[in-house]
């Protein structure tokens, strides 16, 4: 299990870079995991952050896309706008969550 | 009748209510049990054979039967559209005014698919050249279409995760190009396969192994595409990060819901799947309420041997619970998925909650006859007769002698990084 520094702390990361605890994460390290996949945080990318990490410890998985736009109000294409490319993922790295299992 | 007859309601006669409601039937006293099943129609279709419909491998008649025929006697099967479940009063109401009670209920009402929630999808070419094969008049519909395509880009599309038996696009675009092969079109076809996934599949080991016969094909995969509308008239797939996939023949796999009672009920996720304890089928809200088959949010495949190794477990589950016992079974996610991979061939695909697709042999171990992850034409020949079996075994529940819990004698774990 890879280990790394960030943020000024020692952190485990699953291979893709996921955090592995999602107990270990701060603010501090949220930001610190946008500024590496080029995402600049604003107000609404904290606040679908912080509905990931809440969600996540409610349900015990990693919410959809789908999940995470009608809960949230914000529309699919804005979460494209605000984490480009892929969304589901991203929003799950910078929030210290796993990796959307996006179901079998 | 007496007053202390119990009663059991099942919602959805496909492949999981049937199953549930003939072995039940066969284990529960009638004296003080009866069981009702509701579906809206009494047509039966074995929908593997969807596929093959396209390409003229099965026959419209040889997938297609009546439901009642597979209901045994002593369950009472009502043809009713389901207006809502009252979980609270025990009770579910079916348009046209009648009213059902129970003591326990089981959701197995399935999903499907609902092009009405792609911008697009639904319009004048639905059905011609916006193709799909996910229901009987789709497949029929594609078959003609195929045989009018004289070549140019045919676009295999999937919409959105979860969906009903996810190998059955990649299935598709195997014997597609076989089909064009032998209809001397190949070489003038694009075949593309386009998928939300980072992907050929959800499971890294069986989307290695199933990439690996896209690119030995030469199909062109376009990963990471969440569609958000249909062009017809510019004949182009749009993605919500502006990217577009033109197409000639576009066969899509629209967004697959759970049944709208179950939404009107109060019971459902976002896309209508009823949650459930994974390994008991248990509604998390009801404990009188179970949901069994393509209808629950189980974290495993939609598909048919899903909910044929989950009913075995809820029977025997079933049984202890109404015996005022604790519930001792429990279902691990098993999926046992034929892969139709053309030239006559298929592969094998085992794995449940925790394990990834294995290799090795199937249903015995170390002699097979069938291969695991692995092409041959064994697994062809498998997939091929199961249809014998579905209308045979499955449905009237008899046994079928495959365990429904994986087992792993015999099977050796691939390595996802190999």
């Amino acid at each position: 299990m890879p280990s790394t520094t960030i943020a000024g702390r020692q952190i485990n990361v699953n291979d893709e870079g996921f955090l592995l605890d999602p107990d270990d994460w701060t603010e501090d390290l949220g930001a610190e995991f946008a500024r590496l996949i080029g995402v600049e945080m604003t107000e609404d990318h904290w606040k679908l952050v912080r509905y990931l990490r809440q969600d996540y410890k409610a349900q015990g998985e990693t919410p959809t896309l789908r999940r995470v736009s009608t809960q949230t109000g914000m529309p699919v294409k804005q979460l494209f706008t605000l984490f480009p490319g892929k969304p589901a993922k991203k929003m799950a790295y910078v929030a210290g969550v796993p990796k959307p299992k996006g179901c079998v | 009748m007496t007053t202390t007859q119990k009663s059991l309601v099942v919602l959805g006669a496909g492949t999981a209510g049937t199953m549930v409601a003939n072995k039940l039937r066969h284990r529960l006293p009638k004296s003080d049990w009866k069981i009702t099943v509701v579906d809206k129609t009494d047509i039966h279709d074995y929908q593997p054979g969807y596929l093959f419909i396209p390409f003229g491998m099965n026959t419209p008649d040889q997938i297609r039967k009546s439901k009642h025929a597979f209901i045994h006697d002593g369950i009472e099967l009502v043809l009713a559209d389901i207006d809502r479940v009252d979980a609270e009063a025990k009770s579910v109401s079916l348009t046209g005014g009648r009213t059902l009670t129970y003591d326990y209920l089981v959701i197995a009402s399935g999903t499907s698919p609902r092009p009405d929630q792609t911008p697009g999808m639904l319009g004048d070419e639905w059905h011609r050249s916006v193709g799909e094969f996910y229901t009987y008049e789709g497949s029929v519909a594609l078959r003609d279409a195929l045989d009018a395509f004289t070549g140019g880009r045919l676009v295999v599309h999937i919409t959105e995760l979860p969906f009903k038996c996810p190998v059955a696009p990649l299935e598709f675009t195997f014997l597609a190009d076989d089909y064009l092969k032998g209809r001397g079109l190949r070489d003038r076809t694009e075949l593309v396969f386009v998928t939300p996934l980072d992907g050929a599949f959800t499971k890294p080991v069986a989307s290695k192994e199933l990439g690996h016969l896209l690119k030995e094909r030469g199909v062109t995969v376009e990963t990471d595409f969440m569609v958000e509308s249909i062009d017809q008239e510019r004949k182009v797939l749009i993605s919500y990060d502006e990217r577009e996939v033109p197409y000639d023949q576009l066969v899509t796999i629209p967004l697959n819901m759970g049944a709208d009672f179950v939404a009107r009920s109060g019971l459902g996720d976002d896309l209508n799947y009823v949650p459930v304890d994974k390994h008991t089928s248990q509604s998390t809200q009801y404990p009188e309420i179970f949901a069994l088959g393509d209808a629950s949010n189980i974290p495993t495949s939609k598909a048919g041997s899903v909910a044929h190794f989950s009913v075995e477990v809820f029977v025997e589950n079933f049984l202890e619970l109404v015996a005022g016992k604790p519930m001792t079974h429990s279902f691990d996610g098993h999926a046992n998925c034929f892969v139709e991979s053309g030239q006559g061939k298929a592969l094998l695909l085992d794995f449940n909650y925790d394990t990834e697709p294995l290799t090795g042999t199937f249903p015995i171990a170390k002699i097979g006859p069938m291969t695991l992850l692995k092409e041959s034409r064994a697994n062809h020949v498998g997939k091929l007769a199961f249809r014998h079996v579905y209308w045979n075994v499955l449905l009237p529940g008899r046994p079928i002698g495959l365990p429904a819990q994986m087992s792993m004698t015999g099977k050796i774990p691939a390595d996802a990084t190999a």
